[in-house]
């Protein structure tokens, strides 16, 4: 049994995300990292199409995703690798396109195996509290936490089915 | 404005406590500048900046009573805002559950690059 997604909030300027997959963490690393493999999950919802996916995966190295909708709305975002250790960590900085973050956030992925299975957290730090606590307010921790709910449905409906 | 413009003006709107605060005080109903000064440490002109950009984001309007024209709430441009999020959220919903079909696929007994 996976453990259900979580997201808490260790210090006042920060948000981890854990999440626990069936598979080992190599491989967890590589669909994270690999555009060929990113390419097939970070699509989006239904009807979004992933048009950029470029990553230079490399310390210094850019990363740039943009995703459209039918009607023609575009979300891009994009940042740097600061830190790369294969299958064990990934920390880049992160800007989306439309600034709703209050400036640029640093994501530190952590890859941990364990019998199989391979948990990621990712911890994310905004420039302030004030600029987390904005994001935050505006109803984003809400609508994340009832996503989580979801999908953790969503796991037991497939481990039931 | 265009949508994502719009949507700029909502969050820098919302980006700012005091202004958060402000818009908490009109949820529960009209004010004056004055009232809505009174609470914070804040001069009326100071409190008016606010108000404006406020305003700008569509996130407020002003009443047409001659003196005191009070400030009331507009709820459309935070649904909209609320919507981006949630349309974000989706997003992640939706990827973590193909990455989970990816994985499966990957470790298959039919994938030759994994068991």
């Amino acid at each position: 049994m996976s453990a259900p997604l979580s997201i808490t909030m260790p210090s006042d300027r920060e948000i981890l995300i854990t999440r626990d997959f069936k598979a080992p963490r190599d491989l967890v690393f590589a669909c994270w990292t690999q555009p060929p493999l990113v390419r097939r999950w970070l699509t989006g919802p239904d009807g979004w199409e992933f048009t950029t996916c470029e990553i230079d995966l490399k310390v210094g190295g850019r990363y740039r995703f943009v995703w459209k909708n039918l009607d023609g709305v575009s979300m891009g975002m994009g940042g740097t690798y600061t830190e790369i250790a294969p299958a064990d960590r990934l920390v880049s900085t992160e800007l989306f396109d439309e600034d709703w973050t209050g400036g640029e956030t640093v994501s530190t992925v952590d890859f941990v195996e364990e019998g199989g299975k391979t948990r990621t957290l990712n911890r994310v730090v905004y420039s302030s509290k004030e600029a987390r606590d904005g994001a935050l307010k505006t109803g984003m921790a809400e609508g994340m936490e009832a996503g989580y709910r979801r999908l953790d449905q969503m796991f037991a409906e497939r481990v039931a089915g | 404005m265009i949508p994502s413009e719009r949507l700029d003006a909502t969050f820098l709107a919302l980006a700012d406590p005091t202004r958060r605060a402000i818009l908490a005080r009109l949820a529960k109903g009209q004010a004056s500048v004055a009232e809505l000064a009174a609470p914070f440490e804040m001069s009326q002109p100071a409190v008016s900046k606010h108000l404006k950009i406020l305003e700008r984001a569509g996130l407020v309007s002003q009443g047409r009573q001659a003196t005191s024209r009070p400030r009331r709430i507009e709820a459309a441009p935070l649904a909209e805002a609320s919507e981006w999020l949630e349309r974000y959220r989706e997003f992640w919903d939706a990827s973590f559950t193909r990455l989970d079909g990816l994985l499966a696929e990957l470790q298959s007994p039919a994938s030759e690059t994994k068991n």
